[in-house]
């Protein structure tokens, strides 16, 4: 059998269409997103949509590049596209200007690229490459030194220097692989409870918090009390951790979060009613997305988007265009094929024989996952405001074509192993 | 399969996402479904509904000559939120021929909230209003320098003559009551204020469009919403031709000069009215935009009361040309006829003495002639004692009623209800009852209301009521209900009223003859005789009527010519003396120019009128 021809026959048609719907309805959605009443052509490159068509077609050439690679290439090139991408990411901020706050913009001519939207690709890679090593084997935590510190340095980087928080949150999301690969899932309860202990001490105060922490690792201690004396420790340790968390939450909140960033914490949680001002985003999007109502206002009738009332509309709040036009039935469409997409990506993700694979898939199921739910969260009103794209639909070729390399490299590693089976 | 023993967890990590996207669903849901109002929320954002104000109709005489008309005005709007980068406020106050504390002053009190309350950096606020195409020229010259500033335009009433400013009315800004009274208008709208303008407003003002445009999210305006699909582009109002005839309304104004007083024609057979004019009166143009406001409180502290309109609203007692209604409800009760005679004993007579010199006695025609008092005192008499007194004055206050219906039905002591004349008041003919209560039922007899005879004592008209009744004689009994527009059925339909009707006169045709006969005389030989033009067949009867604010009303009214009346007249004019020598040279100009269209002395009738009264003082 050709081997070029197995490749084609042996891809997962089932993702690549869920790719284009979404693709290209987001496109459409950037038209409209953009559309001022006054017709100028989607194709038109003067005007975003136009743009992006082009970073379309770029993008699935790129895809069919991808397919054509040989899969072996990732895990060899591992570490030396880690590498590499390190320094393009100190790089950045230094040949970066300013660009609403965030220094994480490259221009090269009359193109911009924003190397973290590729950094988690290829942390990917790296990460799977460590984990997929023969002699590999998640047993204690120590095992997860090395790829905690493979995602936590590009993750640094990008907060820290290049001060975008929203791209650097998306690294959180390979905990995801991990877990699968066998991390315990307290890891994952002791993030959600880390949030929940911030939330209420910032809200409310520190005296709840305390309340729960008590009651949580007093019922722990209860179950630990015939368990070996080190457990106990670790217990006490955590929990005095939980309380200087807690004790610092308002520290943080206060002196370690921008100004922008807290008042977007204080509107989400209430604590401050500011529609004109830092609430002005979130009430506008609520507005045009809930303008909507069942069947939308029609493509390109949008009055919330088209009049600019919604910041962002063709970048982050996109999902507010189709809730404004498609209405619920168009909201509904789009998140189920996300979740179809997401829920497909695990039937990947399951199907691969070699661990390397398998954890690359379970990267990309997080990053997938993470961006849905903090973009949608965030026009949705239920998640403070944090700058990530929507994939797919969010204008842009940097984060286009960084979710495209994810995602077809994922296509070819899942072709090659249909390959291996003959 | 690999790592088989953690695989269970793959269902948890699609539990996860999936409880997200449920999650969000239900958001969606409360969001889209539930709450319904962000719908509204997002039309206020986004939507501005302009108004689109239709031009008023415009107001033609009968000859077609146009009388109101609009004008453009321009108010200059800014949106200050726009003005804060690149402004030349120097350049801006240049071409507005201000100087920039005025700039700074107003800037200040648009942004100031109390003052102002609908103000928003992000939308047009009104800066200078009312103001003149000249005015505006040279900023709209170079108005793109100057972001967020805009010229918007409104209409305001404009006037060809300095004329029948009464007829006509007013526009002014709607108030309170209009507001509530009806929902059409909103505040800062124009409506018909007083005059026609009022009284044909719902046909005047046409339909008010409305632009649906949407605004962006700095207020500026992008282009109108669904394309223009909501948009009604609002109807024009419609015409008005009046009946009066401009030229012939500028004459009676001329002619009553500086005098208080009022002239009114009509046509008779039709009811068209061609002259209502009333004196003092004012410009039209005055009460127009920025100057209405203190325009219209001087003339309501003008103590000599400008501002009403004395032809339909002054009430004065007839006098002498009571007269005329005198003798023909004589004839028709049957108390006298034509060739009754009365005797005269001159200035001696009694109970009320005669004017004026002639001869003994004097039949119907001579005594309307010569205004004969003692005359008239007869017939009244033998009209109300026709059947004597009877039991408790029965008899008596019966023929008074009588008598009172007939004078009634020349349209006097009431309104015309089916008119479209405005501000009309009802005068009175004095009820049966009314004496009643002065005197006791059977307490007054014909010699106690004997000024009635005369036209003088508890009967009030109005100078529209005189030309309406002269109107009457004139078609020999009927009169057509006095009117001052040429409405044409639509529009007749949209004011629910009725085409002007044909009303008779309680005394039949026949005696009509003898009066007409008895008016022409009186221009021929008789009060009349210095200012009539013979070969016009004049008809006409002289007032002059007492009262207590100092010397007498002059009062006319009459018509012509004699065989086929064209034009009937009354003039009033206050406080100057004799009718003959005040008003009947008005009436009589009116007439002649209306006839032949030549008006002899038409710029100067005071002088006319005070080398004529030293002539003829003596004769009177």
């Amino acid at each position: 059998m050709n081997r070029s021809n197995s490749i084609w026959s042996s891809v997962d048609w089932v993702m690549i269409a869920l790719f284009l719907f979404l693709s290209f309805f987001g496109w459409l959605n950037i038209y409209g997103a953009g559309y001022n009443f006054e017709q100028t052509s989607i194709f038109s490159f003067s005007n975003r949509a136009g743009k992006q068509f082009v970073w379309l077609m770029t993008a699935l050439v790129m895809g069919f590049v991808i397919l054509l690679i040989d899969e072996k290439t990732y895990d060899i090139l591992g570490y030396v596209l880690y590498g590499v991408m390190i320094l393009i990411l100190v790089a950045t901020p230094f040949l970066a200007h300013d660009i609403k706050g965030s220094y994480s913009w490259i221009t090269i001519g009359s193109m911009s690229i924003q190397p973290a939207e590729f950094a988690k690709c290829i942390t990917a890679i790296a990460v799977a490459k460590y984990m997929g090593r023969y002699e590999y084997r998640l047993r204690t935590w120590r095992d997860l030194v090395v790829p905690f510190l493979l995602i936590v340095v590009p993750m640094l980087i990008i907060m820290v220097a290049q001060r975008e928080t929203g791209s650097a949150l998306v690294f959180v999301a390979f905990l995801l692989a991990f877990y699968r690969q066998g991390m315990s899932g307290l890891v994952l309860l002791a993030g959600i409870l880390a949030i929940i202990v911030f939330v209420v001490t910032i809200r409310w105060s520190i005296l709840p918090t305390l309340i729960i922490l008590t009651v949580i690792f007093g019922r722990g201690a209860w179950r630990l009390w015939h368990k070996p004396l080190v457990h106990k420790v670790i217990l006490t340790v955590c929990f005095v951790v939980y309380i200087g968390i807690a004790c610092g939450s308002s520290y943080a909140f206060n002196h370690i979060l921008q100004p922008h960033q807290r008042t977007r914490i204080e509107v989400l949680l209430g604590m401050k009613d500011d529609p004109a001002g830092a609430g002005y985003n979130v009430n506008q999007s609520l507005i045009a997305i809930g303008s909507g109502q069942f069947l939308g206002k029609g493509y390109l009738q949008g009055t919330q988007t088209k009049l600019k009332f919604v910041p962002e509309q063709d970048t982050d709040f996109i999902f507010c265009t189709v809730g404004e036009e498609w209405g619920f039935l168009g909201s509904t469409i789009v998140l189920l094929a996300y979740l179809g997409f997401i829920l497909r990506l695990i039937t990947i993700a399951e199907r691969q024989r070699d661990t390397f694979s398998q954890v690359y898939a379970y990267c990309v199921v997080g990053v997938f996952l993470m961006h849905l739910t903090i973009n949608v969260g965030m026009v949705l009103g239920l998640l403070p405001v944090i700058g990530i794209p929507l994939p797919f639909f969010s204008y842009g070729g940097s984060s286009l074509f960084g979710f495209t390399m994810l995602l077809f490299i994922l296509l070819r590693l899942d072709a090659a192993r249909v390959n291996k089976l003959h | 399969m690999i790592n088989d023993r953690f695989f269970r967890r793959s269902y948890i990590i699609a539990g996860i996402a999936i409880l997200v996207v449920f999650i969000y669903l239900v958001r969606l849901f409360m969001l889209q479904i539930v709450d319904q109002s962000t719908k509204q929320k997002a039309d206020s954002n986004a939507l501005v509904r302009q108004i689109v104000y239709p031009s008023r109709g415009l107001i033609y005489d009968r000859n077609g000559q146009l009388l109101v008309f609009n004008q453009p005005i321009y108010e200059v709007t800014v949106i200050p939120r726009e003005m804060r980068h690149h402004f030349d406020t120097l350049a801006f106050c240049q071409a507005l021929h201000i100087d920039s504390s005025y700039f700074h002053t107003r800037m200040a009190e648009l942004s100031d909230r109390k003052r102002n309350r609908g103000y928003s950096a992000y939308t047009p606020q009104v800066f200078m209003s009312q103001l003149s195409k000249e005015d505006v020229s040279s900023l709209s010259e170079v108005k793109f320098q100057f972001p967020g500033v805009n010229i918007r335009h409104r209409t305001l009433r404009d006037y060809t003559y300095n004329a029948a400013a009464h007829v006509l009315g007013s526009v002014g800004e709607v108030n309170q009551q209009d507001l509530d009274r009806d929902p059409y208008y909103q505040i800062g709208d124009y409506s018909g204020r007083d005059g026609l303008e009022r009284q044909y407003e719902s046909i005047l003002r046409g339909e008010k469009g409305v632009e649906v445009l949407m605004r962006d999210a700095r207020g500026r305006i992008q282009g109108s919403y669904h394309e223009g699909e909501l948009d009604s582009q609002g109807t024009a109002g419609q015409d008005l031709t009046l009946t009066i005839d401009s030229h012939l309304q500028i004459l009676a104004e001329q002619l009553l000069g500086e005098n208080v007083g009022s002239v009114v024609a009509i046509e008779p057979k039709t009811g068209e009215i061609l002259v209502l004019a009333s004196a003092p009166g004012w410009d039209p143009k005055t009460l127009v935009g920025r100057q209405r406001g203190p325009n219209y409180s001087a003339l309501l502290d003008d103590p000599r009361h400008p501002i009403m309109n004395r032809a339909t609203q002054a009430l004065y007692p007839p006098g002498s040309t009571f007269k005329l209604l005198q003798a023909l409800v004589g004839l028709q009760s049957g108390a006298i006829s034509t060739a009754t005679l009365y005797p005269c004993s001159g200035p001696s007579s009694t109970p009320i003495k005669c004017t004026h010199n002639h001869g003994s006695p004097v039949t119907l025609e001579g005594a309307i002639e010569q205004s004969c008092n003692p005359y008239f005192w007869g017939v009244f008499r033998d009209i109300l004692q026709l059947h004597g007194y009877g039991k408790n004055n029965r008899d008596f206050r019966q023929m008074y009623n009588q008598w009172r219906d007939d004078i009634l039905s020349f349209g006097l002591g009431s309104k015309f209800t089916d008119s479209d004349v405005p501000n009309q008041v009802s005068g009175s003919i004095p009820s049966a009852e009314l004496y009643d209560k002065f005197y006791g039922k059977t307490g007054w007899k014909a010699i106690t209301i004997r000024s009635l005879s005369i036209g003088q004592g508890e009967i009030l008209v109005t100078p529209l009521q005189l030309a309406n009744q002269a109107a009457c004689i004139a078609n020999s009994g009927y009169y057509i209900t006095p009117h001052l527009v040429r409405t044409d059925s639509t529009q007749r339909d949209q004011l629910s009223s009725n085409a002007p009707s044909k009303h008779h006169s309680a005394v039949s045709t026949e005696h009509f003859a003898a009066i007409q006969q008895g008016m022409h005389r009186v221009m021929t030989n008789g009060t009349g005789r210095w200012y009539n033009v013979p070969e016009l067949g004049m008809c006409g009867k002289t007032g002059t009527v007492q009262n207590p604010h100092g010397k007498d009303h002059a009062i006319f009214i009459g018509f012509a010519p004699l065989e086929d009346p064209k034009i009937a007249v009354a003039v009033v004019v206050e406080n100057v003396g004799f009718g003959a020598t005040w008003a009947c040279p008005i009436a009589t100009k009116i007439m002649r120019k209306y006839l032949t269209d030549y008006c002899p002395t038409s710029a100067a009738p005071v002088e006319t009128n005070e080398t004529n009264k030293h002539k003829h003082e003596s004769k009177q």
